[in-house]
Order: C-alpha cells, then structure tokens, then sequence
C-alpha cells in the first residue's frame, strides 16, 4: 500500500535521486571532458555515501573507506580481465585467478563483498572504539591496505600500474552506481537499526542504557559502508581502465571526508551536497586556471596554475569556520513550504 | 655483533627520538584542547623551506629563523582558523585542521614548486665518529642528544614554572582551570607556540636526516607521530614521548630483523600492532586523567 505517509518518508530519497538523474541529463548534452568530470564525480559520490553511511549513521571517524575502494578495485579488476591481460602483466597469479574471467556484473558484486567480508573480519573489535581512538584505528586500517595491496607484486602489480581492465562505465552506468548507493544508504537509515544506531551517535551510554547492541549496530553499517565503498572502487577502476595503489591512499581519504563533512555529516542530503558543492567549486576553479575570456573584449583572464587548489583547500576551510555543521547542517532536503520533518534531532550532548 | 647492535640502537634511538618529538608537539595541543592537529605536518614543512631560502647563511641564523617562522605559524593557525572551532564538535575541528594543512601544502606548491629540493641544515655533522670499532653517524648522535636535551626542558618548563602549571591544570580539567584563573586563550597558544618550537626542530633534524625537503615532507611524519600520540595514551605528554620512542624503535627493529621477503610489510606489521595495542587499551597505554568521559 502506498498511501500518502509513506510518499513522505520517500521525499528526500525522490529529490537526491532527481539531482543525481538532473546532473546526468546537464552533462549529456556538454562535451566528453565535462561528461568525464561528472563521471567521476558520481563516483566519488558512491563513495562519500559509503563513507556516509557509517560515519554519518555512527559519528565515529572513519577514515578507512579508501582502503575498501581499493579492495574491491583490485578484486574486480583481477575477476573481469582477460586471461591474456593477466599473462602480461601478472604472470605470477596463481592458476584458478589467471584463468578466472567473469562477467562485469558479477565481478562488480565480488568487488562489493570482498571489502563486505573484509571489513566483517576485522571490524567486531574495531567497533568497540570511539572518537579519535577509531579515527587511528580506521587510519591505520587504510595503511595496512595500501601497503599490502602495493607490495602484494603477484597479485596487484605492487608499484606499477595495472593496465588491461575492461572499460565499460560511463556516465550512465556511474549514475547507476551513484542511485544504487543513495538508494541503498536512504534504505538502510530508515532501518530500525539505523535508528538504534544514530541513538548511539548522540548519547552512546544512554543508547546502551535502553538496550542498543552498539558494536553490532555499528558493525552492520561499517560493513554495507565497505560494500557500497567496494562498488566505488569498481567503478573507478572500470572508468579509468588503470589503477594504482596511490589512487587510493591520503589524498582522496581526506577528500572523501571533507566531502561529508563540508556537506553535513548528519545526514543524506548532507553527503551528496558535500559531494556537488567541491566537485562545482573544482570544476570552476579548474576553469579560471584554463582561462575565461572576457566577452566583448577578447582577453582571456587565467589564474596561475596550482593557485585553484589554494582556492579550494581556503574555500573548504571557510566553509567549515562559518558553518561547522556543514551545509545541509544535519536536515534532510524537503519540499519547499512543507514543515520540516522529523529529520532534525537535537543535539543532546553539548561539547566544547 | 656488538658493533651492529649499536648501530641499531642509535638508529631505534634517533628515529624514536624525532617521533618523540613529533608526538609531544601533537601532543601538547591535544591535551589542552582536544584537538588532533594534522596542520603538525605543515608546521614541521614551512619551517624546513624557510632554510631552504636561507641556505648559504649560517646555520645558526637559518635555524633561529626556521623556530621564529614556525612559532608564527603556529599562532596564527590558531587564532585565524581554530579558535572560533573551539566550543563545536571536534569532528569539525579535525576536519579544519586537514584544510589548513592542504591549505597550507598547496600554498607551498604554488610558491616553490612540489619537486624535491635539496637541504642540509647541518653540514658539520655530516662525518661518522669511531669508537673503537664502532662507526657512528655525528648526526644521528646530535639528534639523540637534541632529544634528551628537549624533552628535559620541556619537563623543566611543565613541572617548574607558572605556565607550565596552568598547562597541566588545564590539560587535566579545562573548565576547571578556567574557573580557577587560567586564562583559555593565554594557555592554548602557549601550548601551540611550544608545538611550534618541537616542529622547528624536528624540521632541522628530519632535513638534515633525509637531505631534502618537498611540500610534504612533513604528512609522513606526522601520521606516525599520531599512531604514537594514540598509543601513548592521547592528552598524556609522558604517554606521547614513550610512544614516539616506541614506534621510532619498532619501526627500527622490524627493518633489521625481520625476514627480508617480509620487509616491504614492515609498516603494515606496525599498524597492525597499533590497532592491537588499541583493542587492548583504547585509552592508550598511559591514559590521561580527566579525558574518559564522566556519565
């Protein structure tokens, strides 16, 4: 039964998925390097969401998501390439591997539920921790990735980069992606786990004072965080047809987290207006660094190279000083007029 | 044999040292305010490039100005980017200090260009000392010294004098301190001037070490010192200088004595060993008072 309550609750998940098919339609009609950009752009999506999707639901820092991206990458490009391929580049995998060859859809769910077992191994003690402790923790989980995949020669390549993957994502097939995983995230909170969950968030003794199993709570989204994280990892190695360890190291980590941060950890909207403000705000600076011609004059205005990345790092600072809860500040998008819906919670704890 | 071991203690030493370092000036601002400043990196890499531009000069000029610039930094970092974060959550104060630091490198890439360049800050020190059959590095020996010397005065500065009170009162209970006369902004940049000062020097001895410098020469450094911060047990100085020594020395051990097929896994063993050291004491191994939440 679909009755009006119900067609509520789905507002914010109708409006994201609009934006998401809105930004594809706009870049449709652009060119191939703007395509490209919006390209990636939902694929950084994908894995802010994942990101999301523990770190939003849970509060605990995490700064692992990198480290799963690049397990499922590795895992689905290593299913999917061809046995030729594989010969050339690495001739020492063993037998069963070197000879595997799956279909793209099929490698793209073993690149979601490798990083799923694997973040199901090591995570049960890792969820016993909180605030910065976990930060380290998940840190150091990313290091321990990065520097096993690029020394693992037989199996990753190590250093050097792997080539040979078949391309088949595009804007369309990234837009999959990025619905599947707003869909998935905007499921999964209305979830009464979710909400066990985000009850832990804001008072985690009084969570468990009222029975909330927060290890396993945090356990169940730490491990569809590192799925849906995989599933980016997936499609970023299928778009670029390369990869390299160091793509999934320091740099992206704090991108990601900015993303989410900048946007509104707190919520959904939060994540995907993170997402869009940086990768607008890139995208322009990007531009005036390339040159902007003045109308009606013929002089091109061109910023200096490197001085767009200063630009971004200031403009995220200033975001964060004049809006530290980030621009969705923990609400979920709503139609206009409406009253706001319950998606605000107030903050119980105050901090310093 | 003997030679080789200590060859492997003044190296464990010298590297753990500047760990140590690293971590106390981390350290230090997490125990006042509770916050975990990755802009450490920026305040150890701005400095090394200050000698950089004044190479040529003596040394004991481009090193004062290297703790000057460092010091500078730090106390604008401060007020410019982290006093007005102080009262919101500390997710959004890390966050900031990530943008500072990416701030702050990209800057440094758009000024001088991110290849590497070369520095020796110390070129006096460059000779090996014998001691009887044992060679020895003049440098890693001053390092270790540096350290001993450093972290007694900062000892001096916490237990003997007015500040270095205030610091300790209001690392142990903020509010508290406040109400008892510690004045929050006087204490808190105290704290990051300090901060300062160990980043300047370890800049000198890392530079010196390394024999380089790129705008991210400090990230590297940092990210350990953080491991050791935690592991020390966050907001307790004593617990960041051992856990610096520790890593610096794990880190050292790992390199000479594990089987060679295994060494390009060395950092993974020690992060490994990092989130063991967490699931068994999530506090740190020396936990500081007053930072577990009262309910």
């Amino acid at each position: 039964m679909i009755d009006a309550g119900t067609v509520r609750r789905l507002v914010p998940l109708l409006l994201l998925v609009g934006l998401v098919l809105a930004a594809t339609l706009l870049a449709g009609t652009a060119g191939i390097v703007v395509q490209r950009r919006v390209t990636l752009g939902l694929i950084n999506l994908v894995a802010v969401v994942s990101l999301y999707v523990f770190m939003g639901n849970s509060g605990v820092l995490n700064f692992s998501t990198v480290g799963f991206m690049a397990i499922g990458a590795y895992s689905s490009a290593l299913l999917t390439m061809s046995p030729a391929a594989k010969a050339t580049f690495l001739p020492d995998l063993p037998a069963w591997l070197a000879a595997a060859q799956l279909h793209p859809a099929a490698g793209a769910l073993a690149g979601g539920m490798v990083p799923a077992a694997v973040a199901l191994a090591v995570g049960p003690p890792i969820m016993r921790l909180s605030g910065i402790a976990a930060g380290m923790a998940t840190l150091s989980l990313m290091f321990i990735a990065y520097i096993v995949l690029g020394n693992w020669t037989s199996l990753t390549g190590g250093q050097q980069s792997l080539m040979g993957l078949p391309i088949y994502v595009g804007l369309w097939t990234a837009t999959g992606g990025a619905i599947f995983a707003v869909a998935v995230a905007f499921a999964y909170q209305e979830t009464r786990w979710a909400i066990a969950l985000r009850a832990s968030r804001e008072d985690e003794v009084a969570a468990r004072a009222t029975g909330v199993g927060v290890v396993r709570q945090r356990l169940v989204a730490f491990v569809l965080g590192a799925f849906l994280a995989g599933i980016a990892g997936v499609l970023f190695a299928h778009f670029l047809g390369t990869l390299r360890v160091e793509s999934f190291y320091l740099d992206p980590a704090f991108l990601f987290i900015a993303m989410l941060v900048v946007g509104g950890a707190r919520s959904l909207t939060g994540a995907v207006a993170g997402v869009a403000a940086i990768s607008v705000l890139t995208e322009l600076l990007r531009l005036t660094e390339i040159g902007v011609p003045l109308p009606a004059t013929g002089i091109v205005v061109a910023t200096p190279p490197g001085l767009g990345d200063v630009a971004l790092a200031a403009a995220m600072l200033l975001i964060i000083l004049f809006r530290p809860q980030g621009i969705a500040g923990g609400r979920e998008i709503a139609l206009p007029g409406r009253p706001k819906a319950a998606g605000r919670l107030p903050r119980t704890r105050s901090s310093r | 044999m003997t030679a080789n071991a200590i060859q492997i203690l003044v190296d464990a030493l010298s590297v753990g040292g500047l760990y140590a370092l690293t971590s106390l000036g981390i350290g230090l601002i997490f125990s006042v305010m509770r916050l975990a400043n990755f802009a450490h990196a920026e305040f150890v890499t701005v400095p090394a490039y200050v000698m950089f531009a004044l190479s040529g000069h003596p040394a004991l000029m481009s090193i004062g100005a290297a703790v000057l610039t460092a010091v500078a930094l730090a106390l604008a970092v401060e007020r410019i980017a982290f006093r007005p974060l102080r009262r919101v959550d500390p997710a959004a104060m890390l966050v900031a200090s990530f943008a500072v630091s990416m701030l702050l490198q990209k800057l440094l890439v758009f000024a001088v260009g991110s290849r590497i360049v070369p520095l020796d800050p110390l070129p006096m020190l460059g000779e090996a000392i014998r001691f009887g059959g044992v060679q020895v590095s003049a440098l890693k020996l001053v390092t270790i010294l540096a350290c001993v010397v450093l972290l007694a005065a900062l000892t001096w500065f916490l237990r003997r004098t007015r500040f270095g009170l205030e610091m300790r009162a209001a690392a142990e209970n903020f509010t508290m301190s406040r109400l008892l006369g510690v004045r929050a902004n006087r204490v808190i940049a105290i704290a990051f001037a300090l901060s300062g000062v160990l980043a300047a020097v370890v800049a000198v001895l890392f530079s010196a070490q390394t024999g380089f410098v790129q705008p991210r020469l400090g990230v590297q450094l940092v990210i350990v010192g953080f491991v050791a911060t935690v592991i020390g047990g966050l907001g307790s100085l004593f617990g960041a200088a051992v856990g610096g020594l520790a890593v610096g020395a794990a880190a050292t051990l790992l390199q000479a004595f594990l089987p060679p097929e295994l060494r390009p896994f060395r950092e993974a063993f020690l992060f490994a060993a990092v989130i063991l050291v967490l699931l068994v004491r999530p506090q740190g191994l020396f936990p500081a008072r007053g930072l577990k939440e009262r309910v």
